[in-house]
């Protein structure tokens, strides 16, 4: 599916993550700024790209900032993130979820 | 599962859209937890809130606490997602904010039926509370409770918005609580489901929380809503039984267990006739004994 504008979803605070998700000419391009990138740096990533695969979204520039979120916290964010970017929040794609 | 007989003798409010509470709900012992999509989250967060709530529902072990949601209310466009995403996740407890009559639980069940229907839960598994939050709400108290049959799990009343309704306020002594108290108690009590009373807000009042807390356990409420942690020690002590209310309980118990072996339906002890609501009575005094560690599992004194 094709983002249609430049969305965003969570906050800055401790345990929390914000996603910002715009369109991309091609391709995806994933910006991760995170105190643990290091330790937990891939199983973020591995994540966005599942949320995005689901929605099947090939083209999009996603900047996620971690304040030390759980994976499901950020699956949470990222869902809002996408509903929002594909203009779809009034019907939610349940199996997604 | 519902159990009416369980403890909740607190169900915390936890902030729909804020990981860090959310994360952390469990571990302070609430008998309910009371996962918030309503008034904590603002109005360009309801869907993020929803999404936030559904994967912690689905993935974080909150222990023993019955698991409640207060979706947002039948008058926004946002109830109807909130019970599909609630339902799918496997919640507990949906809470509708702002009942007045019992056509509105009708409507919460119908939409709850179709969205178990469509995410393949058991017909009927998803329980309901009603808030009470106005003066309509109160005088309609027990035909809301006696709605939903085998659904209703209890109501609470709300005291800001009733106090509001009213065109009062929130007062220490809380009198201007008191019909809508005993109506909401005795409405309960009538359909054989579990009452909570409000919220206390000013975390300085210490000493008002323990009276306001007081006066609903010797009104014989189930439990108390809470808004912080700290309040959950406080009202566990309140319901817990005294020394000798437990070895009481554990001589009618004992006598109620050693007559039905016998066969005896009647049964006495120290000359007093014990028949079953004493019985009854007396079980809930072990289970909230076993619950504040005054016994173990068993009935032992844990002080000894």
């Amino acid at each position: 599916m094709e983002i249609k504008k430049t969305a965003l979803a969570g906050t800055l605070e401790s345990s929390d993550v914000q996603v910002m998700i715009s369109p991309n000419e091609s391709g995806l391009t994933i910006d991760l700024v995170s105190d643990v990138k290091k330790q937990f740096g891939k199983a973020i990533v591995a994540r966005v790209k599942q949320v995005l695969s689901a929605y099947d979204i090939t083209d999009a520039t996603v900047k996620i900032v971690d304040k030390g979120a759980l994976d499901s916290v950020i699956k949470a964010r990222m869902i809002a993130a996408v509903q929002r970017a594909l203009d779809i929040v009034e019907e939610p794609k349940w199996e997604v979820l | 599962m519902l159990k009416q007989d369980r403890l909740r003798r607190t169900m915390m409010f936890v902030p729909g859209n804020n990981p860090a509470m959310l994360k952390d709900a469990g571990i302070y012992g609430a008998d309910a937890i009371m996962f918030d999509l309503e008034d904590a989250v603002a109005i360009s967060e309801k869907d993020a809130a929803r999404y936030l709530v559904y994967e912690m529902v689905k993935n974080v072990d909150f222990g023993q606490a019955e698991l409640v949601v207060r979706i947002n209310g039948l008058d926004t466009p946002y109830w109807q997602n909130d019970v599909r995403a609630m339902v799918k996740a496997g919640i507990d407890v949906i809470r509708l904010p702002k009942v007045e009559t019992a056509d509105m639980m009708t409507d919460l069940t119908i939409m709850i039926l179709l969205a178990e229907k469509e995410f393949g839960r058991q017909a009927g598994e998803t329980k309901v509370m009603a808030a009470i939050e106005s003066a309509l709400g109160v005088l309609n108290a027990r035909k809301i409770a006696m709605s939903c049959q085998g659904r209703m799990m209890g109501i609470a009343l709300s005291g800001m918005d009733y106090t509001k309704d009213m065109g009062t306020h929130r007062y220490p002594d809380g009198q201007e609580l008191h019909f809508a108290r005993n109506m909401v108690l005795h409405a309960a009590r009538a359909a054989k489901i579990a009452a909570f009373d409000t919220v206390f807000t000013d975390m300085n009042d210490e000493a008002g929380f323990i009276r306001e807390t007081q006066l609903i356990y010797q009104l014989g409420y189930d439990g108390k809503s809470v808004i912080n942690p700290r309040q959950i020690p406080l009202v566990n002590l309140i319901y817990q039984p005294t020394k000798s209310e437990v070895l009481a309980a554990q001589a009618v118990v004992a006598a109620s267990k050693a007559a039905a072996e016998k066969g005896t339906g009647v049964l006495s002890l120290n000359g007093q006739m014990i028949d079953r609501p004493v019985v009854l009575q007396a079980e809930k005094v072990l289970q909230l004994a076993k619950a504040t560690h005054l016994v173990d599992e068993k009935g032992n004194d844990i002080e000894k």
